[in-house]
């Protein structure tokens, strides 16, 4: 099988602190340190492990620059046999639309069966997979945790669904699913690894290569953008409890008495 | 009657000349045990080298002290005394066995007073090695000792094997005996004396139980003694390599080889440069024939006396760890893929077969049980290269991948930014009476405070990284830290596999520590000192804090008060990387001592035995399957010693103790702290 | 605002939820003034019902009825709602489990523009229109502009538009089942497998003890089990207690897992991520302890501590058993 992970490197939320910068308009970006988004990391797993029980390559690409390659070669330490960067310039300031639009492009030079996004990245979004499907036509299924490949060109899937119920679906390759965090257990990808693919060539695909008509992708084109970073007034917020941890306690143990109910 | 007894030479064996069966026993037998020696030494050719030949004189008084000494067999009182005896006798003995073996029959080995000597001497070796015998195998199959038992999930018990053995020794003893007891018996029937006996040993009895016996019965018995002697001693020749007897063998190697530095690593490959490693298939080990040739007679060599598994901590937390068995099972595999009749077949992997990943990770490298180990067993390298395996395999608990992601981008296990490293000493209290210097080019020292990363991080511990600044500050140290250059040791990322990780930062730190110009070191990490010490090369010095106050406390330049608490009563707890693999035991005794009016008890596990806190570094993130943790065990063992305040000179032991005696409700019942802290406290 | 506003609510045989009010109030942020439609679909006579109860808040209800949509395939759903939604329309969507799954593709579809999970909206003269959303972990907020110029499909969180009171309406019902034909799809609705029941139900519980990752390792459970027995509470938990292995999944509060109605809740060393929160319903009386004096939990909590967790519990489940604490 051949599949596709389109992944992203982020800033790492669990080794930055995300703070205003002293504008107040930006996230503090100095420092940062960035590796591949978290759900991404369970998608190459994933492909990985499916390979790995039916045969066929895994390929990871992602939209960026020089400073993204190194997520993929990572990637590829872990098990991935190809890495694919997406770079040019007209692709600055793309929003989801455009990213989804540069995958289409490539999706479409190529062949695979099937195409793997993380559910989201640091911004929430939960977009791309979904939007790539629907310019393949592709059917599509989010928050997927589990996969299970069938004969006949079809997979088994179970969605994740409210209350931990799990929804059970059929679906046809080739098809675009976005996987959620939990679906296995990512293998470690140590610096031996990495420095053993440092010198893997990974091609880098232009509007050229690609087919792709400039105005579509890029700032021009975006339809959503951020305008600024900021955090929300303090607002009302808690009652924050005053004292010595004795003082604290004693009027905790009033209030939980009288707004639980208790004797 | 007959004037002399037949020799076994001279006689007919069931038609058969002796000399002649004898000729065909021996050379059968020596036969047989080459060929089977031979086959045990396949699976070591194919081996990984590993260089043991260097430093052969120290090699040679440690064979002395440790192989001939028994150095290690006391630890275990009754036990070690048993070995010691049998040890001493077997080696008595063997110049008779020889003796008998190739001549045949009786030499006088030694004339006159000497041979005397010896003839008493080798008399009662037997006889003692034969009353051990029946009170080893008694105990076995008594009293059993807990160190003996086999859990279910490693198997039957292996009591019957050990009986066998101790069996078929005092066979072989009552077969000397009878062969030496019928002889002069004879003799004593044709008026001579049985004083050639020494007395109260076994051929003595048997001379005289046999005293009444016929002429024609003392000849059969002569010959059937020696014959029951020789069939014995072939037999157990043979069977010896194929269990845990085979130590008697390999342990005069296992000791001449065994490790001579403590605290390190073995390198991934032995005489690889770094160019050459880089282009390594594999690392680490993942099949049997990834081990060296050492480690392999290392699992020959392991006589299953359990006494490693006896002091290991993580074994007595229930984790799914037991050093004992990891050697046991190891030999099963060896036995069984490389037998001594039929084809090897090798390279199956070892993780998810015989070994767990939780049993390779369980080990917190404490050392307990090399420390133990009377044949000089080796494990923690073996654990490494096994994580080193299981690494290269991106076999790794999710739990301590983020750890070791960390310590990638960031230079520490917390993710936390570089720029925060020397926060701690810009505490406001802190920052007026002691200011540290930070060696960032600008400023130099003579010495560098290594604090590495949980005592530079950890709200709790930064308390050590101030009184250790303030000690220093105090006996006019001219020091430094390195603050955002300096990254963690790598103590752990080594321990727990990763070696590529670990060079980096090593590689880092000792670059920032040459180009700081600094002539020595000094840390209150236990870990960092190992690894500066041991894992590093190329730079200044290393000390440890209590090494440093107890000198000037001796010198009087650092002068303690007086202990003002009379409720407290204090426990010294050895951290295992000061203890264990540094031999530093004394230094923070002396510094406790040397606080007037301390009380200090030892808990009975102490120095070289002492029970680990639960591990440090990256050991501090591994989730366990334990039934209890190690910490709360320690604190037990506190409290049972009679104290109520743990000191110690490790953060990470202050950590595991100070959850710990959350974790157990005894909070208000114990306390702990850090030895710099209690100097600090008491040195105003 | 030329651009007609829709609503899509999803029909539950449990009557309708919180989304089909807060979907009114997030559509009368963008104009107060529009009348706006919701579109259900699916199959049966609960459907009718669902209609007929979305017509006292939406001004018209456009009703899709068809037995492939008897489950919501949200394949199928697009395409039905493609076939009778305008192009250049705005629809709003919920941001769950659904509406992740429905809405990208639907923008696509549509050709309109689309925003993610958005908790504030504001009309910006015409043709565009700003959007509040959160990064990081909500650990940041952003302002994002939005061209809808060619319409929009907007997924609006769960909770973040409080319904206000409004007379209730006398909307239509219109049947559109008829201009929704041949829906196909390459992926098939198997069977939904219920969540294992675990041992306690804390669905049932008046007060829970709640743990997430400033828990810290799963032995420092036994401090939250404690003040739970103490309390005659439950333990719950957020997702990445649940993700470490730490407690069984039974155990979690949030969208992905139970949705909770005590009378108190004790978030233990949670943060306050949007998803954990969004599994707590009814107002409960919100306790939040947390190291950290910035989690985002001591915004939506009645009452902070800011302690290390791992102290006070112990200390807080003492007094709690000397006063002899227990819930009826």
């Amino acid at each position: 099988m051949e599949i596709l992970v389109c992944i992203r490197r982020v800033p790492d939320t669990s080794e930055n602190e995300i703070q205003l910068n002293a504008a107040g308009n930006d996230i503090e970006r100095d420092d940062l340190v960035y590796s591949i988004n978290e759900w991404d990391n369970y998608a190459v797993e994933e492909a990985i492990q499916i390979v790995g029980r039916v045969g066929g390559n895994v390929t990871v690409v992602t939209v960026g620059g020089e400073e993204d390659e190194e997520v993929l070669r990572r990637q590829m330490a872990m098990g991935a046999n190809h890495g694919v960067l997406l770079a040019d310039d007209s692709f600055a300031g793309s929003d989801a639309h455009g990213i989804a639009t540069i995958l289409k492009a490539h999706v479409a030079k190529g062949h695979y069966d099937l195409i793997l996004t993380g559910v989201q990245a640091e911004d929430g979004g939960a977009q791309v997979g979904g939007m790539l499907a629907a310019m393949l036509d592709y059917p599509f299924a989010s928050l997927v945790n589990s996969i299970q490949v069938l004969d006949g060109g079809k997979l088994k899937i179970t969605r994740e669904i409210e209350g931990g119920n799990k929804e059970i679906n059929e679906i046809d390759l080739p098809c675009v699913l976005s996987i959620q965090t939990g679906i296995n257990e990512p293998r470690y990808v140590g610096m031996r690894g990495i420095r053993q693919v440092a010198s893997v060539p990974i091609p880098a695909y232009g509007v050229s290569d690609l087919a792709l008509a400039p105005e579509l992708v890029g700032t021009a084109a975006a339809r959503l953008t951020r305008v600024d970073y900021f955090v929300p007034p303090a607002g009302k917020g808690a009652r924050m409890l005053e004292g010595s941890r004795k003082e604290v306690v004693e009027q905790l143990v009033e209030l939980v008495r009288t707004k639980g109910g208790l004797r | 009657m007959p004037e002399a007894m037949q020799s076994p030479a001279e006689a007919t064996y069931w038609l058969i000349p002796g000399h002649f069966l004898f000729l065909i026993i021996h050379t059968l037998g020596m036969a047989c045990f080459a060929f089977i020696v031979v086959q045990r030494l396949r699976p070591l050719l194919r081996a990984q080298s590993d260089l043991r030949w260097d430093r052969p004189w120290l090699r040679l008084g440690r064979v002395f002290q440790f192989w001939l000494g028994q150095w290690k067999h006391p630890r275990y009182p009754g036990a070690g005394l048993m070995h010691i005896l049998v040890f001493a006798g077997f080696l008595i003995l063997a110049t008779r066995a020889f003796s008998l073996i190739l001549g045949f029959q009786e030499h006088a080995l030694f004339s006159g007073t000497i041979g005397r000597v010896y003839d008493a001497v080798r008399d009662y070796a037997t006889t003692i090695v034969f009353v051990c015998m029946i009170v080893a195998a008694v105990r076995r199959l008594l009293f059993k000792p807990a160190r003996y038992a086999v859990p279910a999930k490693y198997g039957k018990a292996h009591t019957g094997d050990a009986v066998f053995l101790l069996g078929l020794i005092a066979l072989l003893m009552a077969g000397d005996s009878l062969f030496e007891g019928s002889k002069v018996a004879f003799e004593v029937q044709r008026g001579g004396t049985s004083e050639s006996l020494a007395w109260l040993s076994l051929p003595w009895l048997v001379a005289n139980v046999l005293s009444y016996a016929s002429p024609a019965a003392l000849q059969s018995l002569h010959l059937g003694g020696y014959l029951l002697h020789d069939l014995t001693f072939f037999f157990l020749l043979c069977y010896r390599p194929f269990g845990i007897q085979f130590h008697v063998e390999t342990s005069l190697f296992s000791v001449f080889f065994a490790k001579l530095d403590k605290g390190t690593i073995k390198p991934v490959r032995w005489g690889l440069s770094d160019e050459q490693l880089d282009k390594v298939q594999s690392f680490g080990v993942k099949t049997f024939e990834d081990f060296t040739w050492k480690h392999m007679l290392d699992f020959y060599s392991c006589a299953d006396c359990g006494r490693c598994s006896d002091n290991c901590p993580a074994n007595a937390v229930g984790r799914p760890l037991s050093p004992r068995f990891l050697s046991v099972k190891a030999r099963d595999y060896c036995f069984e893929h490389y037998p001594v009749v039929g084809k090897a077949n090798n390279g199956t992997p070892l993780v998810g077969t015989i070994y767990s990943e939780d049993e390779i990770w369980s080990c917190t490298t404490c050392g307990a049980c090399e420390e133990e180990c009377p044949l000089l067993v080796e494990y923690i390298d073996k654990i490494v290269d096994l994580r080193r395996g299981m690494v290269d395999d991106g076999k790794v608990p999710q739990s301590l991948q983020k750890p070791l992601r960390a310590l990638e981008s960031r230079g520490n296990p917390y993710g936390k930014m570089e720029k925060k490293k020397a926060e701690w000493i810009k505490a406001e209290t802190f920052r007026k009476t002691c200011e540290v210097k930070v060696l960032d080019g600008e400023a130099q020292a003579d010495t560098l405070y290594f604090v590495d990363s949980v005592t530079s991080y950890d709200d709790r511990m930064q308390a050590i990284g101030r009184a250790t600044a303030r000690i220093l500050d105090r006996i006019g140290e001219n020091f430094g830290i390195l603050g955002s250059a300096e990254k963690d040791s790598g103590h752990e990322v080594r321990r727990f596999g990763e070696e590529t990780l670990f060079r980096a930062l090593r590689d880092h730190n000792t670059e920032e520590i040459r180009a700081s110009g600094v002539k020595r070191i000094v840390t209150s990490d236990p870990h960092a000192y190992n690894s500066l010490k041991h894992d590093y090369d190329g730079i200044a010095p290393v000390e440890h804090i209590s090494q440093v106050i107890a000198r000037e406390v001796a010198g009087g330049k650092l002068k303690l008060s007086e202990i003002t608490d009379r409720k407290s009563v204090f426990t010294y707890h050895d951290p295992c990387y000061l203890g264990r693999h540094n031999g530093v035991y004394e230094d923070p005794r002396t510094v406790l001592d040397a606080i007037p009016g301390l009380k200090r008890v030892e808990m009975n596990r102490s120095r070289d035995r002492s029970f680990c806190c639960g591990g440090g570094g990256l050991m501090t993130f591994y989730e366990p399957q334990e039934e209890q943790r190690m910490g709360v065990k320690r604190v037990e063992m506190a409290a049972a010693a009679g104290a109520n305040v743990i000191v110690t000179a490790c953060p990470f032991c202050l950590m595991n103790v100070e959850d710990a005696i959350k974790v157990s409700g005894m909070e208000g019942k114990m306390a702990a702290l850090d030895l710099a802290e209690l100097v600090e406290r008491q040195m105003g | 605002m030329t651009q007609r506003i829709f609503a899509y609510v999803q029909h539950k045989n449990s009557g309708l939820d919180d989304s089909a009010f807060e979907l009114a109030a997030a559509a009368r942020k963008i104009d107060p003034a529009a009348s706006v439609t919701a579109i259900v679909t699916g199959s049966g006579e609960t459907l009718d019902a669902t209609c007929a109860a979305l017509s006292a808040i939406y001004g018209e209800v456009w009703k899709i009825a068809n037995p492939a949509l008897a489950y919501p395939n949200a394949e199928l759903v697009r395409q039905a709602l493609v076939q009778v939604v305008p192009q250049g329309s705005i629809v709003l969507v919920a941001h769950d489990h659904f509406g992740i799954d429905l809405s990208p593709g639907l923008s696509i579809k549509l050709k309109a523009a689309f925003v993610p999970d958005a908790l504030d909206l504001k009309p910006l003269g015409g043709t565009a229109l700003e959007a509040v959303r959160q990064e990081f972990g909500g650990q940041v907020s952003t302002h994002v502009r939005c061209d809808i110029s060619n319409g929009v499909v907007i997924n609006v969180r769960p909770g973040a538009f409080k319904p206000t009171q409004e007379a209730p309406v006398n909307g239509r019902v219109v049947d559109k089942s008829a201009e929704v034909s041949a829906l196909k799809s390459g992926r098939r609705y198997c069977e939904t497998v219920l969540a294992e029941a675990g041992d306690v139900d804390i669905t049932k519980h008046a007060i829970l003890v709640s743990v997430g990752r400033g828990i810290q390792e799963q032995d420092n459970i036994s401090l939250a089990n404690e003040l739970a027995e103490a309390l005659g509470a439950a333990v719950s938990c957020s997702r990445p207690v649940v993700d470490a292995k730490w407690l069984e999944k039974s155990r979690q509060v949030g969208s992905s897992g139970k949705t909770v109605k005590p009378k108190v809740y004790l978030a233990c060393g949670i943060s306050g991520a949007f998803q954990h929160l969004a599994g707590i319903k009814g107002s409960p009386f919100i306790v939040a302890i947390n190291k950290n004096p910035k989690a985002p939990i001591f915004q939506i909590a009645d009452v902070g501590v800011v302690d290390d967790l791992l102290e006070f519990l112990p200390e807080f489940t003492n007094k709690v058993r000397e006063q002899h604490m227990v819930a009826h």
